[in-house]
């Protein structure tokens, strides 16, 4: 219908090649890779290329579309609207622009059919999605690049450029997907490689146990992941399949959230179960303890995981399902709810720990933690588009930090990561670096005129927006935290006097580099890779252009891509690119809802108090018969420099303040603070909590499998020896072992006491017990019958 | 019990049902209680060859010829092998059973007490309609290239780890 | 002919099976044990095909087959090992499991 009258074209109807090409070309490596004269890698660059080709094309096609769509809408708005039955009024749009709903691009083919369901697999194109095909191929093709450099004369070369070709293909997948089990296939797919990449240098113990961590922990919220899919599909399947749908199609579920039909606790507890998952993957607070390990990777690893792929994963599910979460959680009619809390402790808890850190990665890997609470926190307080424009301007500043980084270990600090050892006094040596690291620094601190202070400015601001106050202060103090200990790491790396390797101190022998390095979980060191540039560079010097190329790009990005969206300036193509409208449109299938009748969501009485048209629109009222809305009305906060002027000046502060520490604590001059953590018990207290990363390894690790794991293993063994054995003793030895402890006990009572009597009854259990302690296997299965039939009778009584 | 006197169903079935049946318990309980682990082998066959002729009773004629073929084909000569290497006696031998193989009787007695308490209390009196032939292959095929694909697929997969698996364990090295 | 008869011939095996897998102290009869216990569910599987006049139970029947196959070829050879490292398959031998 809407669809018709909208401009398309090859590259749209065919962005299921996107993700396919790299899957190929991940074959291609596979199979052919050793034999080729660079490894396999010109398969993974050609096929990322030719990805970001196709998404370029998308891209532009999907913005004609948007741009036929609202002047379609424009002009043609009274004809089309007793059609297309927008019950929305543009009230509450900033610029005027109007917001017309703008078809996504969906394709499904069968992909198998069992028991009388069909599970589909194909595209749902729409502002989300091409933009996340573009930054993911971009960055992708980028990270290759650089890795052609770093990884070079790697004895895996091949292995690795396959796994990252495939771990591409995989968020692309998960990025395109139609369905939840098209979404779920590449979300493992991820998983997966994301192991075989964080253990890459598996012969050191800790990388390995690294990528296991990583593995077990996002697991755990895997498990989410299939509870929240199987409670949404069985809440929505039955209202999607009378639409001609099913409950796994994200449209569906969309649609279905929003029609007022669902029931709210099936969304709510969907809802949770869905950012379980988006928790284990995204490193959300309580799960977030395998992102800084998973740093064990080689560097390009960690800047493709933390900028636009792994860690954007679970923001990209509660984005993708807005809608369940939108109704379940009641947004933009609480204070509080599940996404905002654990957004906000992750801002904080991250952003602590980052100013405890010694190895530059971990810095960034916690930075990027804390950003990953700043997505959250967007989307928990309704500010859905200023959160995937955070992921979009993160993507590039954080990319460009991780090379950064990789570049300074690479020529600067002979492969160490330790700021305090092996670095400072950099800026003057390696100029490049050091300028892209300062332009992506100010974007990651938000400093104005720099892409991330449109982002992040823009989400803190629909914070206090939406009525969710706390927060407000929390995205504040953490801006204020970010900037201060990205300042501390900017002085440790690129100022100050030269340390350790970057004053050109050689580790004469390897076993010094490698007991620098065993100190922390996370090096690129390799033997291969090692050897290879000994004889080549003697001190610090600038990378080769295959690094500093993509460090350019990135980092001028990480200055203008904030442009697409900055209301101070008054652009805004982003929101009118990937929002989408938040109307209802006409169905799309035949069939129509048999209950029409039009009535309010729970909280629109409250809503319609809020200023800004919030008591209509989709998510406030139920959609009319006959139509259906996919995305929740959202209205964006009003830009103004004096909103922002509090956080502005925050930032100012922790930049000024930190950089007045680090000098003084880090510097050469005497200060008072020098040495505070071994005067102050206080400060060495804190110090130590934070550099144990709040205990929570401890806690998993020490108390939980601990207190959970050793009671039970310490039970069974004492119901196996004092119970089990008994009964199976009991039956063959009851009758002597009765009399005996009669007799004893008799014996005994009268001469020793009963004191006595006890501890010889158990010494005689035990020697009695011994013989059977044979012959295990067939007392667990007599046992596990026995249990059984006796159960089953249990349930045969209960039911006459 | 008159459910067992089947009087007003085919006679020839019944007779044949009950001759085999009581062969294939005889067979059953030889194997769980000779001592002599060829015998029990043996034995096995008799109780699988029973449960293949039941099959044919019962119009399974393609079940029928599965299991014959990798029961009696193929896993009988694994567990004529899987003696043979592990060099048991090949004449009667003492402690084939445990020590405490008293306690299975009361728990198989229980077992067998409550299935056919609930089987009889259940389905007493059913009767299974005699069936015009045997069920056609196709008729099985169309299960298996329709609902039961997936589930063939991936019983595909799990004989192929089997195969991968038993080969890793039993490998000398 | 009643279903009673297939349904209490399964069970009558089934119980043997489970007593054989209780007694047994050698693990290739444990393992032929096994084989009674899942021949038990195929009698009742085809008899349950026959009640509802349907090849599903046939299906599954064969399903079962299958997987009996893999599990004594992994059976066998889990035991040819054992015995290989221990010289002996005697499950009473066997206390690694042991709490």
């Amino acid at each position: 219908m809407l669809a018709s009258t909208l401009s398309s074209g090859w590259f749209l109807e065919n962005a299921w090649l996107i993700p396919l090409i790299p899957a190929i070309g991940f074959a291609f490596i596979i199979f052919f890779g050793k034999r080729m004269p660079q490894g396999g890698s010109e398969f993974g660059l050609l096929s990322m290329a030719a990805s970001f080709a196709i998404a370029v094309g998308a891209t532009v096609q999907w913005i004609q579309r948007v741009n036929s769509a609202s002047s379609e809408g424009e002009h043609a708005l009274g004809g089309f609207f007793g059609f297309a039955r927008a019950v929305l009024p543009m009230a509450g749009e900033e610029g005027g622009h109007s917001a017309a709903f703008v078809e996504p691009v969906v394709r499904t083919w069968t992909w198998w059919q069992s028991g009388g369901l069909e599970f589909g697999v194909g595209q749902h194109i729409d502002g989300l999605s091409i933009m996340l095909l573009l930054l993911v191929t971009f960055i992708s093709l980028l990270v290759q690049i650089y890795s052609t450099e770093y990884v070079s004369g790697d004895r895996r070369y091949t292995h690795f450029f396959a796994a990252l070709t495939l771990f591409s293909a995989g968020m692309l997948v998960m990025v395109l997907a139609e369905n939840m089990i098209q979404l779920i296939l590449g979300w493992e797919i991820m998983g997966l490689c994301s192991f075989m990449l964080i253990g890459h240098w598996w012969e050191e113990a800790a990388n390995s146990r690294a990528a296991l961590k990583a593995f077990f922990t996002v697991r755990v919220g895997d498990v989410g992941l299939l509870v929240g899919t199987a409670v949404i599909f069985f809440g929505a399947n039955d209202w999607a399949v009378e639409r001609g749908s099913n409950g796994f199609s994200i449209r569906a579920i969309s649609a279905w959230a929003l029609s007022g039909e669902a029931s709210n606790s099936v969304l709510f507890w969907g809802g949770v179960a869905l950012f379980i998952a988006a928790i284990g993957k995204s490193g959300q607070f309580p799960l977030h303890t395998w992102l800084p390990d998973a740093m064990a990777g080689p560097t390009p690893v960690s800047s493709l995981l933390h900028s636009s792929t792994m860690v954007v994963a679970g923001v990209f599910l509660v984005a993708r399902v807005y809608p369940v979460f939108f109704v379940g959680f009641d947004i933009l009619d609480t204070a509080v709810n599940l996404i905002t809390i654990i957004g906000g402790i992750t801002i904080i808890a991250a952003a602590a720990l980052a100013f405890v850190q010694d190895d530059i990665k971990k810095v960034l890997a916690y930075s990027t933690v804390s950003q990953l609470g700043y997505m959250m926190l967007g989307l928990g307080v309704g500010a859905w588009l200023p959160a995937v424009f955070h992921i979009f301007t993160h993507a590039f500043f954080k990319c460009a930090l991780f090379l950064a980084a990789g570049s300074v270990s690479h020529s600067g600090s002979h492969h160490s990561f330790d700021m305090k050892k092996d670095m400072g006094g950099l800026a003057r040596k390696m100029p490049i670096t050091a300028t892209t690291w300062m332009i992506s620094t100010a974007a990651l601190c938000g400093i104005p005129f720099f892409s991330g202070f449109f982002s992040k400015d823009e989400i803190i601001d629909n914070a206090s927006h939406n009525g969710y106050q706390f927060f407000y202060w929390v995205g504040l103090i953490g801006a204020a935290m970010t900037a201060a200990y990205m300042t501390r790491a900017t002085y440790l790396t690129f100022f100050g006097a030269p340390r350790g390797a970057a004053a050109g101190e050689h580790h004469d022998d390897h076993s010094d580099a490698h007991d620098a390095h065993a100190a922390h979980d996370a090096h690129d060191d390799h033997d291969a890779h090692h050897d290879d540039h000994h004889g080549r560079h003697a001190g610090p010097h600038e990378s080769p252009w295959r690094i500093t190329a993509p460090l350019v790009i990135l980092a001028s990005l990480a200055i203008f891509s904030g442009y697409l969206n900055a209301p101070a300036v008054g652009t805004h193509y982003f929101t009118d690119w990937v929002e989408p409208a938040g109307v209802a449109v006409a169905a799309d299938h035949a069939a129509t809802a048999t209950d029409g009748e039009e009535h309010a969501l729970g909280f629109a009485a409250l809503a319609a108090e809020e200023e800004g048209g919030y008591s209509e629109g989709c998510g406030f009222t139920t959609p009319e018969d006959g139509t259906v809305c996919y995305a929740p009305k959202l209205s964006h906060a009003e830009f103004a420099w004096s909103k922002a002027a509090p956080s502005i000046v925050l930032v100012a502060f922790g930049i000024l303040m930190s950089a007045w520490l680090s000098m003084g604590v880090f510097g050469d001059r005497k200060h008072p603070l020098k040495g505070l953590t071994s005067r102050s018990g206080i400060a060495r207290r804190g110090h130590a909590f934070l550099v144990n990363k709040y205990y929570l390894d401890h806690l998993y690790e020490g108390v939980i499998v601990k207190a959970v794991a050793h009671p039970i293993a310490k039970a069974a063994y004492w119901i196996n020896q004092n119970i089990l054995d008994g009964v199976v003793n009991g039956v063959g030895r009851s009758g002597r072992a009765t009399g005996e402890w009669v007799y004893r006990n008799l014996d005994q009572r009268v001469v020793d006491g009963a004191v006595n009597a006890s501890g010889l009854v158990a010494s005689e259990t035990g020697h009695a017990l011994q013989p059977i302690q044979s012959g295990k296997v067939n007392q667990y299965g007599a046992l596990l019958f026995g249990a059984a039939t006796v159960g089953a009778i249990v349930l045969i009584l209960v039911n006459i | 019990m008159n459910a067992l006197l089947a009087a007003d169903v085919n006679v020839a079935q019944n007779v044949g049902f009950y001759v085999i049946a009581a062969v294939m318990l005889y067979g059953a309980v030889r194997v769980v209680s000779t001592r002599n682990v060829v015998h029990a082998a043996l034995w096995l066959v008799v109780v699988l060859g029973g449960v293949a002729a039941q099959y044919v009773l019962a119009a399974a004629e393609f079940v029928a010829i599965s299991q014959v073929m990798v029961y009696i084909g193929a896993v009988m000569v694994l567990f004529l092998f899987g003696i043979m290497l592990t060099r048991a006696t090949i004449g009667s031998e003492d402690g084939l059973n445990n020590r405490g193989w008293g306690l299975g009787i009361p728990v198989a007695l229980l077992l067998a007490g409550t299935m056919i308490w609930v089987v009889v209390d259940q389905y007493r009196g059913t009767v299974l309609e005699s069936p015009e032939g045997p069920m056609p292959t196709t008729a099985l095929s169309d299960v298996f290239l329709r609902e039961g694909l997936v589930p063939f697929l991936a019983l595909s997969f799990v004989l192929l780890a089997a195969a991968i698996g038993a080969i890793v364990l039993a490998r000398k090295d | 002919m009643y279903a009673v008869n297939f349904l209490i011939l399964g069970a009558l095996l089934f119980s043997l099976g489970v007593f054989g897998v209780i007694a047994r102290r050698n693990a290739v009869m444990v393992l032929m044990s096994i084989e009674l216990i899942l021949n038990a569910v195929n009698v009742n599987l085809i008899a349950f095909a026959m009640m509802n006049n349907s090849a599903e139970g046939h299906v599954f029947a064969l399903y079962v087959i299958a997987v009996a196959a893999a599990e004594v070829g992994v059976g066998l050879a889990m035991v040819l090992m054992i015995y290989r490292n221990r010289r002996s398959i005697a499950l009473d031998e066997l206390s690694a499991m042991k709490g």
